[in-house]
This record gives structure tokens, sequence and C-alpha cells, in this order.
């Protein structure tokens, strides 16, 4: 008896992630500055999609309040490198850690909240972060604040040096993210996570410590949205209250990718990120049509397809490109009748 | 006797499981029929398909001579079918009397009242403004079967339940049978108390393993042939 | 008395907000449904009133005659068409259309209305005031506000504990299968609970545009005040949820007292200060 991870689907899936990563990564050589822009909008999307989908989609999670780490680190960036003089990637990291940090108290409160509950319970907690951000004085109050032309000048030599940092710090940014989520999942957490999901009640009287994985799962998404928020502001030069706890732009986009690319699956909002961009780039001149078309999408996805383009893929074509269940396989010798490959 | 419900090969699934196969039964107009059978023969499951809480052919099962398979479960009751659910499955938030009233809600009109059920089972007159949870496992059960009354149906439909009461609390509502049956209602019993379900029946089916392997008059069937039926030796 | 004079009216805003959390608390009673997007119901109740009142000439609480049925039926048919498929064990259906739902309508209002903000104008009625004392005096809408909430409360107890509809409405809240086989079709019935939850959500719809300016994108803050109403007084109880929209009303009145800007901050604290040491609220009770 052999346990494997699906090895072939894997195998192919790193040769093929090989190349893509080459490919964006050399991508300052071939692409323009607003290329290299909206591909650091891509990656940035995908990180906070995916870190969506690790709460909502694996941990029975869904938080409608993520906005509230994309700020938190958009403001920990300007604070860290304004006030700190720490430079811009280190307070990246460090806004990360701040998102991380801050989840552990905003979980002690809105895991009061069950389901659905939680999820506007969470968006409280982004409009007090909000308001408090409107409060900092320091920092522009209500009407926000530009990051200062010397730490962007001292940032690397050169505004086309500043630009591949950027670009080359969002790349490395959503491998981490999707790395890291990859990762918890295949973990042992993440096995207890598949349990909890399955059946939460089952899941606990197997001794399986519900609340502390969940809570690992929130900072772990806390530290990630904090970190993809720093980038964001970074990238954009520029902060406000209402732009860094915007709600649309950072969770309801990010919920429509997830939706779209397939809620519960790790490619789900790879897929989801790269369609929402195709329509945004050919349908944006809309204006609010086409955020009316997006809510039309999701609901019909949700009803007729909830598992998303990524779902589909997989029930028809067998598509799995990350596994995450590991298969369990009898070699034949052992029993007679050979029983099939089974999902554990 | 005219047959009120007739049930012609009838599968039931619960997903991919199947739970019945290829049943056939009938119950006559008036008539009292016991099923029996061991835990997971398929007997709730019957009761289920005849009230509509499972989805099966329309054409499977017949109810004074109308296609109903597959009806939703308050259409039935409309039609004169009722459960008395396994586990009685009693509203908590109402009290005693709201658990009896909405029962007659919405079903037919008939000889069962409010009045009526509080002079068949008393006690429940005494408790009428309590909340259900409140009661014995018996009263429970009573009110369950009022609340199943009070639609005044053509067809009773019992799910075990003499199900984790005393037995002399069972032969209490047993007794009471021929006052629940006396308007010429009829009326399916699924029991594991083979005993009481021969005494209180005319005919007798027996189910194992979603299959009816025995059918007969409650009066004559031998203990031998139930219990090959019911273990299949 | 200026203190006074911000509690008081503190206190008739939360009626409003009341408002807001009863028909929030009576679906989540019935059917375990949070709708995302009942504050943008709100804001459409508010629009719909606009174009009733300049369309028929009518005052806005006359229109109300018009835009509780309306938004009832509205309600109704949202339920028996869209929602009902997504009622289920998993959480996310229902979330995520009802979200999907708050931006259609946000953005719908916004191509038809035009981000500018609007007000309903209601006559002499929205100036005038009882004194109480020299300092202190109390509007009459607000009053009236406040008492329409009460009344609608009180309205929606009898409702659900005197009627047999009520009845119907609390069963199908214990266990929607075997309601089932007392005759009562559960899809119908919770078709009634949201046609009667946007109905309530009209009349909030009617009083907030009176009240105060409106926009398109005002509909999030009036779901999270209703939720913090509804968690504050207790899950599934009408009467807490007027408790509940006093507290907040009167936290944000001191909040704005002290600095404009801590106006929803303390609003949002007293929500947080209520979870952190009372989660179950001030008045719990399991069923709606």
């Amino acid at each position: 008896m052999t346990i494997t991870r699906g090895a072939r689907a894997s195998r192919l899936t790193a040769y093929a992630a090989l190349v893509i990563v080459a490919a964006l990564a050399s991508a300052p050589l071939w692409a323009g500055p607003s290329n290299l822009n909206l591909l650091t909008q891509v990656f940035a999307y995908v990180a906070l999609a995916t870190m969506w989908n690790l709460l909502a989609g694996f941990s029975g999670l869904v938080s409608v309040g993520q906005q509230a780490y994309v700020g938190i680190g958009g403001y920990a960036l300007f604070a860290l490198t304004m006030f700190g003089g720490l430079h811009p990637l280190v307070a990246l990291v460090m806004a990360g850690v701040i998102g991380g940090l801050l989840a552990l108290p905003v979980a002690a409160l809105v895991f009061r909240l069950r389901g659905a509950y939680f999820a506007i319970g969470s968006w409280v907690a982004a409009e007090v972060f909000r308001l408090l951000a409107s409060q900092i004085t320091a920092l522009g109050g209500g009407s926000g604040t530009s990051l200062p032309a010397r730490i962007v000048v001292d940032m690397a030599a050169g505004r086309q040096a500043r630009e591949f940092m950027i670009y080359w710090t969002g790349l490395a940014l959503v491998l981490v993210v999707i790395g890291l989520a990859i990762a918890l999942l295949r973990s042992r957490w993440g096995l207890a996570l598949r349990a909890i999901h399955h059946n939460e009640l089952a899941a606990r009287s197997n001794g399986v410590e519900v609340t502390r994985i969940k809570l690992l799962v929130y900072v772990v998404a806390g530290f990630c949205t904090a970190m993809a928020g720093a980038l964001i502001f970074l990238q954009k030069l520029r902060i406000s209250p209402d732009a860094a706890f915007s709600v649309n732009d950072w969770t309801a986009f990010v919920i429509f990718m997830a939706v779209i690319g397939g809620i519960g699956r790790v490619e789900g909002p790879i897929i989801g990120a790269i369609v929402f961009f195709v329509l945004r780039q050919s349908l944006s001149d809309l204006g609010s049509l086409y955020l009316m078309m997006l809510g039309l999408v999701a609901i019909v996805i949700m009803l007729r397809a909830p598992r998303g383009v990524a779902g589909w893929l997989h029930d028809r074509f067998g598509f799995e490109p990350i596994p995450l269940e590991r298969r369990v396989t009898y070699s034949s010798t052992m029993h007679e009748s050979k029983p099939e490959p089974q999902h554990v | 006797m005219r047959d009120l419900l007739a049930i012609a090969s009838l599968d039931a699934f619960y997903g991919d499981f199947q739970a019945l196969f290829d049943v056939s039964l009938s119950v006559g107009e008036g008539e009292v029929v016991a099923i029996v059978g061991s835990n997971g023969a398929g007997k709730s499951t019957l009761l289920k398909s005849i009230a509509g809480q499972i989805a099966t052919r329309p054409d499977a099962i017949h109810f004074d001579g109308a296609p109903i398979g597959g009806e939703r479960t308050h259409l039935l009751l409309r039609r004169g079918i009722s459960l008395v659910p396994e586990g009685r499955r009693l509203f908590p938030s109402l009290s005693v009397e709201e658990n009896l009233l909405i029962g007659g809600e919405h079903g037919r009109k008939g000889p069962w009242t409010l009045a009526r059920v509080y002079d068949l089972f008393p006690i429940l007159k005494e408790r009428r403004d309590q909340r259900s949870t409140s009661l014995s496992g018996g009263q429970q059960q009573m009110v369950a079967i009022g609340r199943a009354l009070m639609s005044n149906p053509r067809l009773l439909l019992c799910d075990e339940i003499s199900l984790g009461l005393a037995p002399i609390i069972v032969r209490e509502i047993y007794e009471r049978l021929p006052q629940i049956i006396g308007d010429g209602m009829s009326l399916v019993i699924v029991e594991q108390d083979i005993v009481q379900a021969l005494a209180a029946s005319r005919r007798v089916y027996c189910l194992q393993e979603g299959r009816v392997t025995l059918e007969g008059a409650s009066a004559t069937v031998s203990r031998e042939s139930i219990a090959a039926a019911y273990f299949g030796v | 008395m200026d203190w006074l004079n911000s509690i008081v009216q503190g206190v008739l805003v939360g009626g409003l907000y009341a408002m807001f959390a009863a028909g929030l608390s009576l679906i989540f009673g019935v059917m375990r449904l949070v709708n995302i997007a009942h504050g943008d119901f709100v804001v459409l109740a508010a629009y719909l009133a606009l174009v009733v009142t300049q369309a028929l000439g009518i005052g806005p609480l006359a229109s109300l005659l018009v835009i509780a049925p309306l938004m009832a039926l509205i309600g109704y048919g949202l339920q028996r068409w869209l929602l009902n498929r997504t009622l289920g064990d998993d959480l996310l259906p229902p979330l995520l259309v009802t979200f999907g739902l708050s931006v259609i309508i946000q953005n719908g209002l916004l191509e038809v209305f035009s981000p500018d903000s609007r007000k309903l104008q209601a006559g002499a009625i929205e100036t005038a005031t009882i004194p109480l004392s020299p300092d202190l005096s109390i509007g009459v809408l607000p009053l009236l506000q406040f008492l329409v909430a009460v009344a609608m409360i009180g309205g929606l107890q009898a409702l659900f504990y005197r009627t047999s509809w009520g009845r119907a409405l609390r069963a199908t809240s214990d266990d929607q299968s075997t309601v089932q086989l007392v005759g009562v079709d559960n899809r119908h019935v919770f078709g009634l609970a949201m046609g009667l939850s946007l109905a309530v959500v009209a009349v909030a719809g009617v009083f907030l545009a009176v009240r105060a300016n409106f926009d398109p994108s005002m509909g999030p803050a009036r779901l999270i005040f209703g939720f913090e109403a509804v968690i504050i007084g207790g899950l599934g109880n009408l009467w807490g949820t007027l408790a509940g929209g006093v507290v907040l009303g009167v936290a944000q009145a001191i909040g704005s007292k002290v600095d404009p800007g801590w106006q929803l901050l303390a609003g949002h604290l007293a929500f947080l200060i209520v979870l952190a040491v009372r989660p179950e609220g001030f008045f719990p009770r399991v069923q709606a």
C-alpha cells in the first residue's frame, strides 16, 4: 500500500508552474511599465483571493471584513516608512506581522459570532479600523496622505529599478502566499480543516481543536492580507481610510474572484482573478452596469455551479493541478480484489 | 375492501443508497396494517415515502385511486395522509395546545377537534399551556398523535410510537386505538414490538433489508414465519 | 441639559435602528438566513418613496400604503424564486447570493438615480417640536418614528405569539421538515417571512428618507446598525431589538457629542463591548 498525492499531476503542475514563474520573473524584460503595473495588481488580488478562499472555502470563516487587513497593511507600511524610517520592503513584511498580531484581538471578539453573523461582525471590525485610521492626523486623518517623495526616491536607484522592485515583490508575495496556503492545507491542520468542513461536530468529538485551527488560519490570513495591502498601497503611493478599507475593492471583488474561479479549490482564486481582470479590462467602461453584471454572474454561479470554473474543470476533465488529498493505492498482491484508489 | 393506499414496486433511495426494493403493499379503507422488521429494514423509509418526505416515482404510490408518489408533504396532508413521525418531533417553541391547533389548521374538516383530542387524552387538557418539551415521553407521544388526528386524516401513519416509552404507557396508548379509528380511518403502524403490532392490526407486512419478506393476516401468521421473515433465517 | 438632549435624540434614533434590526431578526429567526442586502433594501425603499411621492403627489407617510405592500411582494418573490434555492446546510450560497443582490441594488440605484444625495420633504411636521422644558424639546418626527417602531415591534410580537400565522412561523423556525407534516408549506412561509421583513424595511426606509439625506451607497451601514442592534439586544428577541437599537442610538449620540468624528465609532465600540462581556446580548431567546 502506498500513499501518494496525485504524483503525476503534481509533477506536471510543478513543471508548468516553473515555466510560468520563469516567464513572469523575466517580465521586466518583455513587458512595459503599465503591464508590469497591471500584473502587480493581479498578483495582489490573487493573494487576497487565495486568503479569502482559505478562510471561507476551507475553514468555514466567511469574512466580509478582510478589507480590515488590507487597510492595516497599507497604513502600517506608510507609518513604518514615514515615522520608523524602515525600507518599504522591510516595512511590507512588518506590516504583515502587524496584521497577523491584530488578527488575534479581532478574532477574540468576532469568533463569538457564528456563521453568517461572523461575516457581518468581521465587517464591523473593518469599519472600526477605518474609523480609527481617519482619526490618525499624522497620516492625514479622513482625507489620507501620500508617501513622501524621499521615501519613494530612496527605495531604489531610479524609477525603473523601483518599478522592477515593486513588481518582483508582488511576484514573490503571491508565490509565498500560494505556497503558504498549499503547505497549510497539506499539513495535518489542513487535514483537520477538511474534517471540520465535513462535519464540525464529529471533528470536535474526535479531538480536533476546531477553534485553535480556525484561529491559526485567521491569523495567517491576516498576515498575508496585510502584506498584500502594503504592496497595493506601496504601488499606489497614496492612502486614505476610504480607499484602504473599501469593502468593494478588497472584499467584494475578491469574493467574485473566488466564486467565479471556484471556492474550496486552491487554483480557483487564480483562475477567478484572471477572469476578473480580463472582464475588467474589457468592460470597466460600463461603470456601475459592469458591477451589476458581476453581481448577477456571482448569483448565477452560486446557484448553478457553486464550485466555480475550477470545480467544473475538475468534475468534467479531472483537472486537479494542486492535489491536497493523499491517495491510498493498494497493490494487487495484498488484496484479492483490487479496490479503487480511495480519498482519505 | 377497497384499497385506500396501493403501493406497487416502490424503490426508494437516500442519495446513492437504495433503502427500498420493489416494495408492494396495500391498505384497505378502515383497515389497520402493521409493518414490522428489524432496525434498518426500511420501515421508516416506507412511511416517509408515503408521506412525501422522500422522492418517489409518481405511479409507485396511489392514494384513493390517484398517483401521489413524490407529491409534496403538505399537499398530501390535504388529501388526508398524516404521519406521526418517529421521535414525535413536536414544536418546542409551541405550547401543547398550539401544537394541536397547528395540526388542525391545514387539514381536512371532520370529527377530530381540540375537544375530542382532549377527550381522548385528558391529561393533555391539564397541560395545554405548557411547553411540549416539559411533558413526559408518553404525553409527548399523545400530543404527536393528537396533532396528526387534528387534520382528520383518512390514512394515519404511526412510526414507532412505542419507542422509548414504558410498557404501561404503550398499552395505554394502544388501548385508545379503537377510539381513534372508530370513524373508518385507515391506520398503518410501524413497530419493532411484534406482539403489540400483531394484536392491534388486521394484516401484517414484514420488511427485511428493504424488501417485503412476508405478508399475512395478523391473527393467523405463525411466530416461526415471522421470525424467518424478520431475521432471514 | 445639552447632554440630556443628545441622549433623548439617541433614544429616538434607536427606534429607526430597531426597525432595521427587526426585519433582520425576523428572517434569521424563521429560516436562519442573514440578508447581506438588508440595508440596500432600506435604501431601495427610500428611493421608491421618492418616486411614489413625486408621481402621486402624496406625502411620505401616505406613500407607505403603496411601498410597504410593494416591498412585501418583492420580498416574497425574491424568497420563493431565488433565496429558497440557496437554503441548506452550506452557509455560503445564501450569504454570497444576498451579497450579489447588495451589489446589484447599490449599482442599480447609482445607475438610475446618480450618486447625489436626496431627501424626502414631509412639510411642517419636519420642524415641529414638543417643548418639554425651556432647554429640552422633542421633535415630532423623531418621536413619531420611535412610536411607530414600538408599535411595529409590538405588532410583530402579537403576530408571532397570538395568531395562527405566527404559530406557523414559529413552528417552521423550530423544524422546517416536520412543519410540512401538519400541512404548512415551508417555502411559502419563508416567502411570507421575507415579505414581512421587507415590509418592515419599507417603513424604515421612508423614515430614513424623511429624517436625513440618503444616497445609493448608504445601505451597508444600515445593515451594520441593524445587525449591531440585533446582537446587543439578544438574538431572536423582538423587544430586544428595540433595546439594542436604543443602546446603539444613545452610544452614537454620546460619541458625537464628544467629537463629531466619534459618532459611528462609539456605536461600534458599544457593540464590541457587549460582544466581549455579554455575547448572548441583553435579552437572549432561542426562538423568534
